[in-house]
């Protein structure tokens, strides 16, 4: 009797696996695709190889002054010369240690509530958040236990960049809580006066309210009372963020299903206790993502204090370029300034995005 | 009501019924807040009376005496503060509008570009988008007009393409049209052919529906718009004298010209805005379920027929409400103009004129609504939109 053997299996047609079939399905798949990739590898090479050339090759890494960058391509020693300038503005030279010392506490500080098995984290956070703004004032602006005051108008560079935003969405974060719950609440006046403050910041952009607090801030205030050029500055940036942060709060809170509200109603909870207990842990764990990105926005627009006179990050480099020393070096600089904020931003939002699939359990439907 | 709500608490005191305590709450904050209104009106009344600084809007009347670098209407030193707001309005209009229509057009291509089958592009778009939305919009700004618009070559070296546009440090330079006597017969024709293509369009879609025979209004329009103009441009001759720029002593003379701070105003914002707007336009793409496209195609629909007529106007419905808050971060963005001395509403009117006069309170409060206004029409504007594209449900 003859038995049936099969033939082995064919292999798949040379153009269907591997890197031909890969460039095949990816990249020429039509004569349209095809002409895309052409002009996508037209663009590359206009753009990609110029820039590697001019940022690398031929840059000049090594000096001191100007006349060291002869070469044609980018000068990284006016980075390198001026960078302390860039990170702490004008703040004494002797004292830095105090700014580092106050990042690193942050660092050090911050890094337990990342663990995702460390207990009572929320009483560490908690704790973290009180103690350490105050250990960060006495360390930045001194002036008592030992430590000499540093005025805020010597405070520069990427600290003062980082104090703003951090500030800002420290002050932010409470005013913009209670602003959503008043926009939520059943009482009609509580409701129209939040929406009114929320549209009113919305609707203005950050440099008017800005150029508001320089100017006008210190005709509100009573004789005597003045705050200082940050102090303005932080009091807009906060009252700005809030109606951000109130909408992104509101929009938790919408989320949270009603019968929530109606299971605490009926244990017997008050209003606050109902809120606190209940509705805010649920609500404000789903809106971390976006007050993240709130905080990136932040980010971005801590550098408008440029318009108000603060030496911040942008404001130090955009100096520096005006130094008839360093005449030309405006690209460098502000491709510099780029790449400080593109790596905190683009951190965060990497960061955002990974909180946002670890938070999102079980709400959706 | 109220009544047998008492009653069901016979006990409860005054203090615990819910309804007396929310108008006491509510008394309470509209007091707290009339109190500090009242607070801050009396210390500015009283800082305002020992600087020696009269409030009021007449000072708007008065002459301003210095130069503006781009005004879209006449303009001289003499002219009141009333007239330099007009313009700085005006200015901030100007890169709004042409920084939210170019952000649109490139936002849609890259939002496109980056769901493409083809890896290479997407990957470009991807790159583009996370780079470009991560910077700050003002650092932007500045790289445009510091490092790129003001290291070009002066007006004797400038870029030209042909001998009609001109690209140097002081801004690019191009031919300005100017009406001749046939002008308006151009015109005419033009709107001729326009209102003929409306109306063979509604004839063409009538009959379809009646008969179901189809007739392509396309070709027809083509045919309509290229000849009727056409026509008016043969017999009664060149409707646009143009004008272009040419080299004089140190400077061009003649032509429109885009100012530097204009080019690199509505670059940045352009390209910063693009990215948000091409991530919007990605997930309003992606939210329609790829059911809907083999649906479409299973009922016989072209590739191109089922973008337009099924994919489309569902991702629009979910592309408008981010797409409107976009605009308006545009327009609002438009104010980072005072950062390199555009003269728009910030840098014109609270910066020049606030520090000439020393009218804050005025000029802060007629800055404010002015943008406060912007975003309220951009935002009814495109609630209106979307509720004319909004599916309608059951």
């Amino acid at each position: 009797m003859q038995t049936h053997t099969f033939k082995p299996d064919m292999p798949p047609p040379v153009l269907s696996v591997g890197v031909l079939g890969w460039l095949r399905t990816n990249l020429f798949s039509s004569w349209f695709n095809t002409l895309l990739t052409l002009f996508a590898v037209y663009l590359v090479w206009l753009i990609v190889p110029p820039l590697i050339q001019w940022a690398f090759i031929e840059a000049d890494w090594v000096g001191t002054t100007r006349a060291d960058c002869t070469s044609d391509g980018a000068c990284w020693v006016f980075i390198q010369q001026r960078f302390g300038q860039f990170m702490y503005g004008f703040y004494p030279t002797e004292l830095r240690w105090r700014v580092d010392l106050t990042v690193w506490m942050a660092v050090i500080g911050a890094a337990p509530l990342f663990i995702p098995q460390m207990p009572r984290k929320a009483l560490y956070g908690l704790c973290f958040l009180v103690v350490y703004p105050l250990l960060a004032y006495w360390l930045l602006h001194g002036g008592f236990f030992g430590l000499s005051t540093v005025p805020t108008s010597r405070w520069g560079g990427l600290m003062l960049t980082l104090v703003i935003a951090s500030v800002g969405i420290a002050g932010a974060l409470p005013l913009g809580i209670v602003l959503a719950l008043g926009r939520r609440s059943d009482m009609p006046a509580i409701r129209v006066l939040c929406v009114t403050f929320i549209e009113f910041w919305r609707g203005v952009p950050l440099i008017t309210v800005l150029f508001m607090s320089s100017v006008m801030l210190p005709l509100f205030l009573p004789e005597g009372l003045s705050f200082d050029k940050l102090m303005r500055a932080l009091i807009g940036v906060i009252l700005f963020q809030s109606a951000y942060i109130a909408e992104v709060v509101r929009g938790g809170l919408q989320a949270i299903p009603k019968g929530q509200y109606e299971a605490a109603a009926a244990m017997g909870l008050g209003y606050w206790r109902m809120m606190g207990l209940v509705i805010l842990p649920q609500a404000l764990k789903l809106v971390i993502p976006g007050i993240v990105n709130t905080f990136i926005a932040l980010f971005k627009d801590t550098s408008l204090v440029i318009i108000i006179g603060l030496f911040d990050l942008l404001n130090s480099i955009k100096q520096a370029t005006t130094d008839p020393a360093w005449i030309g070096m405006a690209t460098e600089g502000y491709v510099f300034a780029a790449l400080i904020f593109w790596i905190f931003c683009f951190g965060m939002s990497r960061y955002s995005m990974h909180l946002e699939r670890k938070l999102n359990t079980g709400h959706k439907r | 009501m109220q009544n047998t709500a008492n009653n069901s608490h016979p006990k409860g005191s005054v203090w615990t019924d819910p309804k007396a305590r929310a108008w006491l709450f509510q008394i309470i904050a509209v007091i707290a807040v009339v109190a500090m209104g009242w607070y801050l009106f009396d210390n500015t009344q009283s800082n305002l009376e020992k600087r020696g600084i009269t409030s009021g809007f007449s000072f708007l009347s008065n002459s301003a005496g210095f130069g503006i670098a781009q005004h879209l209407i006449d303009y001289s030193e003499s002219d009141s503060y009333g007239r330099v707001f007009v313009i700085g309005l005006l200015n901030t209009l100007l890169v709004s509008v042409i920084g939210i229509v170019l952000a649109t057009i490139l936002g849609f291509i890259l939002g496109v570009a980056r769901l493409s089958p083809n890896w290479l592009i997407s990957k470009m778009a991807t790159v583009y988008i996370e780079t470009f939305r991560n910077i700050p919009p003002l650092l932007q700004i500045f790289f445009w007009y510091f490092a790129v618009m003001l290291s070009l070559p002066g007006p004797r070296q400038s870029l030209g393409v042909g001998e009609t546009f001109f690209l140097n440090s002081r801004g690019l330079y191009m031919p300005a049209p100017s009406p001749t006597d046939s002008f308006g017969t151009f015109i005419g024709a033009l709107l001729i052919a326009i209102i003929a293509i409306v109306l063979l369009g509604r004839w063409a879609k009538a009959r379809r529906e009646a008969t179901g025979k189809v007739f392509h209004v396309s070709i027809a329009a083509a045919v309509v718009i290229i000849v009727l103009p056409g026509m008016a441009l043969l017999f009664a001759g060149n409707p646009l004298q143009w004008e272009t720029p040419a080299l004089s002593g140190f400077n061009f003379r003649g032509g429109w010209v885009m100012i530097p701070e204009l080019i690199a105003l509505t670059l940045a914002l352009t390209i910063y805005t693009a990215a948000f707007i091409a991530e919007n336009v990605r997930s309003g793409i992606m939210a329609v379920s790829h059911g809907q496209t083999e649906a479409a195609r299973s009922l016989g629909l072209s590739g191109a027929i089922t973008l337009r007529l099924v994919i489309i106007p569902q991702a629009l419905r979910v592309i408008i409400p981010p797409l409107t808050s976009q605009y308006l971060n545009l327009a609002k963005n438009s104010s980072l103009a005072a950062g390199i001395g555009y003269p728009d509403m910030v840098s014109l009117f609270a910066g020049t004129v606030l520090n000439q006069t020393g009218q804050a309170i005025e000029v802060i409060a007629i800055t404010m609504s002015v943008y406060l206004a912007i975003s309220i029409s951009i935002s009814m504007l495109m609630n209106w939109y979307n509720k004319r594209i909004a599916l309608i449900e059951r």
